[in-house]
Parts: C-alpha cells; structure tokens; sequence
C-alpha cells in the first residue's frame, strides 16, 4: 500500500495542517474508524460533530499522537513524526488533564517546563486569556466545572502552539464559559492557528467555525462551510444519517 | 522554546510528585501503617532465640518490605491516570523517561522511608544485633530498594494496561525478582552473622541494577505509549 | 503447507516411538537407580526443549519490537505456550525421580531453580497476555520476555555461587557423566524425538495462531465495510 499525500483540496503550495490518509483503527473487531481521508488547510476553525461512538475522539487522538491507527497514514504540520512537532501542537479533552491537589498556577507551571518554558509569565497569561485569575490559590479539584475546563484550555495553549485540538471542551460547562472559550478560539484561528474542536455544542461554535465535518460510523460523511441550519440542534447529527 | 532536557524535567517531575504527595496524606499514612502491621505479622509468626533471629532477620526483613513496596509501587501511576493527566505529559515534548526516572527516583525515597520505619522495630522485636558492620548493610539496602524499585515502576507502568492491575504488578515483579531477592537477603544475612563476605552478593545486586535499569530505559518509552 | 506437516508429524511419530522402544525396552536398567531412572529420558529432554521454546520466544519478542511483525509475535506465543507445557513436565518429572532415588522432593540447585523461575516468568508472561486489551498484549509480553531473558543468567549464576557457599549434595549430576553407551544411545534417540515432537506442536501452534488472526482480520474486514 503506498502512502502518497495528494494534496488537492487544499491551496496549491501550502503544506496542509492536518493530513489524513485512508487512516483506519480497529478495537478487537470494532472499527472505530473505517478510512477517513481529508486534508486540512492551516488557519482555519474545523468543528467536528458526530454521534457518541461514531470515531471523533479516536480520530482527534491519533492526530495528537496518543494512539496509532491500525492502517493508514497521518501528517501533522507536514511531518509523519509527530513526536518532533509536539512542541507546536496542543492538546485538550473533556476529562480536565490537571493535577486536583495543585492549583492553576502550579499546574501551569509543571506542565510549561514540559515545553521548555521557564517563565512564569507565559503561565500567568494563557490564564488571562481564558478569563482565569492567576492569584487564585484555590486548588483545581474544587473548581467549577467551568472554570475547570478553562483552566485546561490555559495549559493546551500556554505554549503557543500552531495546532490546537479539542476534544468536547464544552461538555458539562456554563454557557458564558463557553461563549468565552468559543470566542478565544476564533480569536487565536484570526492569529493564524489551526483549530479543531470536537463537540456536541454546534451553536456555540457557529459564530467562530469555518468548516464544519461530520464522521457517522467511522467515516468522515459531510463537509461544508459553516455549519448548516440542519446541524445546528445539538444532537441532529446522531438523529440524521 | 527549546524541548526540555530529560534532568530538568526528572527533577520537575519529582518536584510536583512529591508536593501532590504531601498535600494528599492519607495515601501515605495508610502504607507507613500497613508496613508496620506487616512487621508485627511477621513477628507473631517467628520467635527465635537471638542466634537464630541473625540468621532469618535478613529474609524477614527483605519480604515485609517487598510487599509493602508492592503496595506503595501500584500507587505510582495511580495518580497520573486520574483526569487522564498523563495524555497531556504524552502529548508534550518531553522525554518519556524523564518521568519514568522521577517516579522511579519518587517511589525508592518513599520506600527508602518505609525501611527506615520497619528496620528498628525489626531489631527491637528480635533483639538484633549485626555483626557486621552497618555501613555494609547500608549499601545493601540502597542496592536492593533500587533493584525492587526500578523494576517495580516499570511492571506498574506496564500493568496499567491490564485488567487486574493490582495483582499483575506482583504477579511479574516476582519472579524477575528472585536474583535480586536472594542477593539482598544473603547479603543481609551474611552481614548479620559475619559467617561469610557479603561483596560478592553485593556485587551481583550493583550489576542487576545496571543491567536492568539499563533495559527499563530503553524499553519504557514503548510501554508507556502502547495504547 | 498441509503435506509438509502431515509428513514432519509421521516423521515425528516414527522417532517417538523409536525412541520410546530404545528408553523402555532397549536400554538397560540403572544399577543403583533401577527402573525408575527412565524418567531420565524424558526429563532432560522436556528441559532441553522448555529451554529452547523460551529462547525461541526470547528472539522472537526481539524481533517482534524492532519491527513489529506480527508473524513474531505469533511464534512467540507459540514458543511460549510449548515451552511452559515442557517446563511443567520437567518440573513434575523431577520430584517424581527424585523422591524415590534420593529421598528428596525438591532441592534448591542452580538448574532446578532455574527452571522455576522460567516457568513463573513464563506463565506471568501468559497470564499478561490474556489480561491485556488486544492491542497492547504483545508489545507488553514481548518487553517482558526480553526482561526474562536478562533475568535467567543472574538466577543461574546467584544460585551456583550460593550453592558453593551452602553445599548440598547435587542430584542427577551431569548427563555426560558416565552414560552406559546402550543409554547414551536411548538419550540421544530421545532428545531427538523431543526435539522433533516440540517443533512439531510448536508449528501447528503456530498455524492455529495464523488461523485465528485471520479470522480476526476478516471480522475486522467485514466491520469496515459494513455501512458503506
């Protein structure tokens, strides 16, 4: 099986963010994800929207690097090594990824000396942005929810990375926190990242979202721009087929 | 920004462990007591004159510790699995064993503490005294915790991918174990008795680490992506 | 592939029972032993072959984590199946000789314990493939064959010195030492035979496993095209 990229789909000359080739994984016999092919422009806000089940967070997970697809080819930022871009790619989930017993800056800082980072002031920023208060002793098992999930936007994109990928940030969160979050996102797509979130919440991301791509059963089944009326209902991509 | 180096990163690492681990006491306290409680058990089971306590102290002393260690190590990891907090070292530049090395370095202080509780009531329950020099036993002991200590993290690493973790950490540190069992309790005991020179089991313990050590860090990056 | 084994196992077949005629019938009975020394034929060789098995094992897990091949990884499953059957019987068929001849059940020398350990590394090894999740098992059993494979020495070695610090006497003392030449014949027919029956169980392992991961990969086939 060769594994040559064509990259049709996106501007002649530049490289694609994101490359996906007939990437494939199986558990035992489930497939979760059955050849999904697509290339992604840089700069751009993707939202993912698809059933429970239907292969995005596994698809968003091989892209980060955590998991390995039984076939198929992966390219992120123009390289099959993601281990050596993984200073320029960020990394969220639905489950927080933060120590509860520390607090929001010393969270911050352990996981910006993972990127190299020594100075506080990165740390102390990438709170600001998500609208977090830097000072706040408190430890980040007794957040709210929202300010939990802020709290670890801060630390995916404390290390200014070019490719930011969230799973579900929103799951569980108060609506300001995520029209804040949502408009942060559209913010940083403006400044030239890459951006793609997975999620549930069509609506909060229609302001800010350039394509929206749907994956039914493991395939990558509709791509548009925008996000149509049709999938604005939170659950009508799992009710439309 | 530059990837960090695997020291700095070791020595953050074991930073932030070792400050999650004060402010969570009840893990801590909760072993320090099972330890102690093992000790006890193991006397109730044995009651030798003086001689014989010097020829027997050193197996004694060497399985309590083993299963309290056993204990202490299917800890290790528990923390970096809740909220998924290892994805987010995973995605991260840093070296893979730069956190093995801290959790390694982590859990030999706390076993380190562990012997330090057991060891005097040990001597107090069966009236020891060595023989030997302590300094010599010293080295045993650092030899030996490292020995149960590198192997262990690197089976509790591999045992998170398992069902059953708890019982399959022991289930393979065991038997890889046992050159290593037998050198640290005979050269415990020789030291007690002063029958024979220890320095050749000592010796095989200083090897054993290198060599295996040596494999746990070659092979861990594997073990800890392997999703 | 069918013939070839079809023929290997009559081969097979044709030497265990030469070579069971030559143990039973052929070969003298032991002056100190007496009839009971016969388990001698099968105990040295079931060692020779456990011990081959987990070499085997040991190379294929090498290989299986320099380049992933699956067709390592599946001989190293067979080779570590076969080889703790082996061990088992070594392990059984030790007391069983001893006992009678020597008085003893078990005794801690280097080759004993040895094999203990190999057999405890090795049902860990397999305990740890049933209880992984299906795509990790052979990247963690394979890392912990290659720690088996460092271990064995220092287990050897720790045992010899200790031994010579704490003698006792050796039971079973060398194959070489002082064969019949009518027994070092039956002895060499059997470890032969062994040697054959053991590759032979290990191939038709082996094919079962090939079977079985195929049909894994038709279901997972199947699963990929369905809702296409």
């Amino acid at each position: 099986m060769s594994f040559l990229y064509t990259p049709d789909s996106v501007a002649a000359g530049t490289t694609p963010a994101v490359s996906l080739f007939e990437i494939t994984k199986h558990f035992g016999r489930f497939a979760a994800l059955r050849g999904v092919n697509a290339d992604f422009a840089p700069g751009k806000l993707y939202v993912i929207l698809g059933e429970n089940g239907a292969g995005k967070s596994t698809l968003l997970r091989i892209i980060a690097g955590l998991m390995e697809p039984t076939r198929g080819e992966v390219r992120v930022l123009g390289t099959k090594k993601l281990r050596e871009v993984a200073m320029r790619v960020g990394y969220m989930a639905h489950a927080p990824l933060l120590y509860d017993e520390l607090d929001a800056m010393e969270n911050l800082r352990y996981f910006a000396g993972l990127y190299g980072i020594k100075d506080d002031a990165m740390c102390a920023t990438a709170l600001l942005r998500v609208g977090l208060d830097p000072s706040l002793k408190r430890r980040v098992g007794q957040y709210s929810q929202g300010m939990r999930q802020r709290a670890s936007l801060a630390r995916a994109i404390l290390h200014d990375p070019e490719l930011l990928l969230l799973d579900e940030p929103f799951s569980n969160v108060d609506v300001t926190s995520a029209k804040d979050m949502a408009s942060l996102l559209g913010a940083m797509r403006d400044q030239g990242k890459t951006i793609f979130v997975v999620t549930h919440q069509a609506p909060v991301m229609q302001p800010v979202c350039d394509e929206c791509i749907v994956i039914a059963g493991g395939r990558l089944t509709t791509r548009e721009k925008g996000i149509p009326r049709h999938l604005l209902s939170p659950y009508a991509a799992e009710a439309r087929r | 920004m530059k990837a960090p180096g695997t020291f700095a990163v070791s020595r953050s690492t074991l930073a932030k462990d070792l400050r999650l681990e004060w402010r969570s006491k009840d893990a801590i306290n909760s072993m320090l007591f099972f330890a102690l409680l093992v000790v006890v058990v193991f006397s109730f089971a044995f009651d030798p004159t003086a001689e014989e306590s010097r020829k027997i102290a050193g197996g004694l002393v060497w399985v309590a510790v083993l299963f309290a260690a056993v204990v202490a190590l299917n800890q290790t990891w528990a923390r970096e699995l809740r909220n998924n907090v290892l994805d987010a070292y995973r995605v991260s530049p840093a070296p893979a064993n730069a956190m093995f090395l801290s959790k390694v370095i982590g859990s030999f202080i706390f076993v380190t503490i562990l012997e330090v509780l057991m060891t005097p009531l040990f001597v107090m329950f069966y009236n020891l005294r060595s023989i030997g020099p302590l300094w010599e036993l010293a080295i045993v002991g650092l030899l030996a915790t490292w020995a149960l200590v590198v192997n262990g993290t690197f089976f509790a690493a591999m045992s998170i991918r398992t069902r059953s973790r708890e019982i399959m950490l022991p289930l393979i540190l065991f038997p890889i174990s046992i050159p290593a069992i037998l050198a640290m309790v005979w050269a415990t005991t020789q030291i007690l008795t002063g029958e024979y020179s220890p320095w050749f089991w000592i010796q095989l313990l200083a090897v054993y680490d290198v060599v295996f050590t040596t494999v746990c860090l070659v092979l861990f990056e594997i073990v800890l992506n392997a999703e | 592939m069918k013939l070839k084994l079809t023929f290997f196992a009559l081969v097979t077949l044709g030497l265990l029972s030469y070579a069971l005629y030559m143990a039973l019938v052929v070969a003298p009975t032991e002056a100190t032993m007496g009839d009971v020394q016969r388990i001698f034929y099968y105990h040295v060789p079931s060692a020779w072959m456990a011990f081959l098995c987990f070499f085997i094992n040991a190379i294929a897990s090498i290989w299986y984590l320099a380049k992933r091949s699956q067709t390592a990884d599946a001989i190293a499953v067979s080779a570590a199946e076969v080889g703790v059957v082996f061990c088992t019987i070594v392990l059984l068929t030790g007391p069983i000789w001893a006992r009678p001849v020597w008085g003893i059940w078990w005794t801690w020398d280097a080759r004993l314990t040895s094999t203990l350990v190999l057999w405890l590394i090795y049902i860990a090894y397999l305990i740890l493939r049933r209880f992984s999740t299906s795509g990790r098992a052979p990247v963690l059993a394979a890392t912990l064959a290659v720690f088996g494979f460092f271990d064995v020495p220092f287990v050897y070695l720790s045992i010899r010195i200790f031994r010579t610090q704490h003698p006792q006497p050796v039971i079973a003392g060398g194959e070489g030492s002082g064969l019949d030449p009518t027994m070092a014949k039956a002895f060499l027919w059997n470890m032969i035979a062994f040697t054959f029956y053991g590759l032979l169980v290990m191939w038709m392992r082996y094919r079962l496993e090939l079977a079985e991961r195929s049909i894994e990969e038709a279901h997972a086939e199947k699963a990929l095209q369905e809702g296409a």
